[in-house]
C-alpha cells in the first residue's frame, strides 16, 4: 500500500531508566526487535514499559551505560527528531492550530518536501486512513476515533523507519477499540514495518503482537509469541496477567493431585508440588452422571448466549471460574462434578 | 407580585451602581466639550479645549503610544520564553522566580520607581531619556504578559505536543515556531492588550521617573488638572479616553473564553 523503506531492527542494550528522584523506572534491559515485526510490551501500569518504548523512540536517555542500536548503529545519543521513528501518543498531540491535513503533512513540511508532492502523500494518507472528508476539518471538531486515524497518518505520512504506538487505543470507548485494533492490525501488515506498541490491555496485546513482552516492576517477565506467553507462562505474575487463571492448593502423591475438592488423576505430576494453575477452558462440568474425583458448588452463574461463566466453590480461597457451554441452566448452590485436562495443568 | 418589586429593586440597585460609575466619567467628557464648566450646558459645545489640549500635550502623547508599544515588544521577548520555561520546567526554582515576577505588582509603584532612581539615577544619560521610564513599565508589565501566556501554555499539553513535532523531525526553532507560538497566540494577544493598556495608563511610577522633557500621557494630565482650566484638563481626559476605550474592548473580546466546540462522536 505504501513504503516505508526497508524495516528497521532495533536493539537495547543494557538499557536501564532512574529518574531524577531516584525512582528506578526500568532495570538494565537487553531486548532484540527483529526487523519487520510487531512487538508488544504489556504489563500493568509503572511496569517499565512506556519508559522502555520512549528510550527507543529517543525521549528518554537511558542510564550511562545503556545502549540503543538501530540496525546495528549506535544512536543512544541522537534526539527523536533524528531518528526517523513515527510516533503515535495515548493523548494523540495532533496540533490544535493545524487541519487535519496540515497535522498529516507537517513532517513532510519539516523534511522540506516540495509543496506538490506534501499534498499527493496527504491525500495518499487521508485516503488510506478513510478519513478524507475531514481534510480541512480543526482537530477540536474531531471525535476520537476520528483523532486517532489522523495520528496514525501523520505518524506514517512521513515513512518512518519503525512505528512506535503508546497505549494509542486506550482513550477510545471498547467498541471502536476493537475495530480500530484491527485497523491497526491490518495496517501494520500491509506497511511491513516494525512495529513497538505498549499496552496494558492484554487482549490487545494478543491480537496485535507477533512477540509480547510482559514487564512487571521495570523487569521482563516473559518474552514470547501470544500463544506461548498464554499457554507456558514463565511466571506466575504472566499466568495470572493474561487471561484468567484458576487455582487449586494440595499436595501430590502417587500421580494424583488431592486437595478440598477432592482428587486428580495427574500421572505426569511433578514431585512437591502444592499448586496447579488452569485456564477456564481446560476445566468442564461433568454431564449426566459421569464421575469425575473433584466436586464444588455453584456460586454464581452468568448466560453469556454461546456459553455459561460459573464461579464454583470449591473450598479454595477464590472460586474456579468455568466456561460452560452445557445446555443447561446453573443455580447458586448446585452441586457440580469437574473434570480438569491435565494437559492444560501448570505448576509455578 | 412580590417578584416583580423585587426584580425592580434589583434592576434600580443595578443602574444605580452603573450610574455611580459612568455619570463621572460623561459629565468629565462633556466639561471638556463645554465653553464654559461653571456655566454649564448652556454657554455652548467647542473643540477649543480638544484642541488646546493637542498643540499643547501632543508630545505626551506620542511619547505614551511610543512607550507603550516599546514596552509591548521588551515585555513581548522577554515575557513569551519565560512563560515558555516556566511551563516547561514546572519545580521549586521556577514557582519561586514566578513569584517574583509578581512583586513589582504588589509593591507600590513609588517604591519601585524610587529604587530604580536609588539605583540607576547617577547614570544622567539613562536617567534623562524616555528608556528610563521604559525600565519602569516593563518591570510593572511584565507579569501580567508572563502570567497570561502561562495560563494558555499550562491549559494544552506543551509537552506531548512537543514530543509529537519533535517525534515527526521537527528541532527545537521549528517546534517553537510552528507549535509553541501559534498554541499560546490567545494568551499573547490578551498579554499585549493588557500590557499596552497598562503601560497607557501607568501614573504612580511615571510620576517619579518621568523628566519635563519625558512626559507621559498620564503625568501631562496631572499637570494639566493642577494648573490649568478644568475643561482642558477634561477634554485631555476624553483624548486619553478615546485612546484607551478601543483597547479595553479589544481586551474584553480576547479574554472571552473560546466557545467549546463539541462535535458529537460520529459513527465510525
Amino acid at each position: 500500500m505504501t513504503d516505508a523503506g526497508q524495516p528497521l531492527a532495533i536493539a537495547l542494550e543494557g538499557c536501564s531508566k532512574t529518574f531524577p528522584d531516584g525512582t528506578r523506572a526500568l532495570e538494565p534491559l537487553d531486548l532484540a526487535i527483529h526487523a519487520g515485526e510487531t512487538v508488544v510490551f504489556l504489563g500493568p501500569s509503572g511496569c517499565g514499559k512506556t519508559t522502555t518504548l520512549r528510550i527507543i523512540a529517543g525521549l528518554e536517555e537511558p542510564d550511562a551505560g545503556g545502549k540503543v542500536l538501530f540496525d546495528g548503529v549506535d544512536v543512544t545519543r541522537l534526539p527523536i527528531e533524528q531518528r526517523n521513528v513515527g510516533m503515535v501518543f495515548q493523548s494523540y498531540a495532533l496540533f490544535p492550530n493545524m487541519t487535519v491535513a496540515g497535522n498529516i503533512g507537517y513532517g513532510l513540511k519539516i523534511r522540506k518536501v516540495p509543496h506538490a508532492q506534501i499534498k499527493a502523500r496527504v491525500s495518499e494518507m487521508l485516503a488510506m486512513m478513510q478519513i478524507t472528508r475531514l481534510a480541512d476539518r480543526r482537530i477540536d471538531q474531531l471525535s476520537g476515533g476520528q483523532r486517532q486515524r489522523v495520528a496514525l497518518a501523520r505518524a506514517i505520512a512521513v515513512r518512518p523507519r519503525a512505528l512506535l504506538l503508546d497505549e494509542p487505543l486506550t482513550a477510545l470507548d471498547a467498541k471502536l477499540r476493537d475495530t480500530l485494533r484491527l485497523e491497526i492490525d491490518s495496517l501494520l501488515r500491509s506497511l511491513g514495518i516494525t512495529a513497538i506498541y505498549v499496552t496494558h490491555d492484554q487482549a490487545e496485546a494478543m491480537a496485535l503482537g507477533d512477540r509480547i513482552v510482559v514487564m512487571e516492576h521495570g523487569r521482563v517477565a516473559q518474552i514470547g509469541r501470544p500463544r506461548e506467553i498464554y499457554q507456558r507462562p514463565a511466571t506466575r505474575f504472566v499466568a495470572e496477567f493474561i487471561g484468567t487463571m484458576n487455582r487449586l492448593t494440595g499436595s501430590v502423591s502417587n500421580g494424583t493431585f488431592s486437595c478440598q475438592a477432592g482428587s486428580l488423576a495427574w500421572p505426569e505430576a511433578p514431585t512437591g508440588a502444592t499448586e496447579i494453575l488452569f485456564r477456564p477452558e481446560d476445566i468442564r462440568v461433568a454431564e449426566g452422571h459421569e464421575t469425575t474425583g473433584l466436586q464444588g458448588k455453584v456460586a454464581a452463574a452468568f448466560f453469556l448466549g454461546d456459553r455459561t461463566r460459573l464461579f464454583v466453590e470449591v473450598g479454595e480461597a477464590q472460586p474456579l471460574v468455568i466456561e460452560s457451554t452445557a445446555r443447561r441452566d446453573f443455580s447458586h448452590g448446585d452441586a457440580v462434578g469437574l473434570a480438569i485436562d491435565p494437559r492444560g495443568l501448570l505448576v509455578l | 407580585m412580590k417578584r416583580r418589586s423585587l426584580f425592580y429593586l434589583q434592576l434600580g440597585f443595578t443602574l444605580l451602581v452603573c450610574a455611580f460609575l459612568v455619570v463621572p466619567v460623561i459629565l468629565s467628557m462633556m466639561a471638556g466639550l463645554t465653553v464654559n464648566y461653571f456655566v454649564g450646558i448652556e454657554s455652548g459645545l467647542t473643540l477649543r479645549w480638544v484642541m488646546e489640549v493637542w498643540n499643547g500635550y501632543r508630545d505626551t502623547i506620542f511619547l505614551s503610544i511610543g512607550l507603550s508599544l516599546a514596552c509591548l515588544a521588551v515585555t513581548l521577548v522577554l515575557g513569551v520564553p519565560t512563560a515558555y520555561v516556566l511551563a516547561k520546567r514546572q519545580n521549586a526554582l521556577t514557582r519561586t522566580l514566578e513569584e517574583m515576577l509578581v512583586l513589582p505588582v504588589a509593591v507600590p509603584g513609588l517604591a519601585t520607581a524610587l529604587a530604580l532612581i536609588v539605583t540607576y539615577g547617577g547614570l544622567s544619560g539613562f536617567r534623562t531619556s524616555w528608556a528610563f521610564i521604559l525600565v519602569g513599565h516593563v518591570l510593572f508589565t511584565l507579569p501580567f504578559m508572563v502570567r497570561s501566556v502561562l495560563a494558555v501554555l499550562s491549559a494544552i499539553d506543551l509537552k506531548t505536543l512537543e514530543e509529537g513535532a519533535a517525534s515527526l523531525g521537527a528541532g527545537f526553532w521549528p517546534r517553537f515556531r510552528d507549535i509553541v507560538l501559534p498554541n499560546c497566540r490567545q494568551g499573547i494577544l490578551a498579554g499585549s492588550l493588557m500590557v499596552v493598556t497598562l503601560s497607557m495608563g501607568e501614573f504612580n511610577m511615571t510620576w517619579l521617573l518621568h523628566t519635563p522633557f519625558t512626559k507621559t500621557l498620564p503625568v501631562g494630565l496631572a499637570d494639566a488638572y493642577a494648573s490649568l482650566r478644568l475643561e482642558v484638563g477634561s477634554a485631555y481626559t476624553l483624548v486619553f479616553f478615546l485612546m484607551i476605550m478601543p483597547l479595553l474592548l479589544a481586551l474584553q473580546a480576547f479574554a472571552k473564553p473560546r466557545p467549546a466546540k463539541f462535535v458529537a462522536e460520529e459513527a465510525e
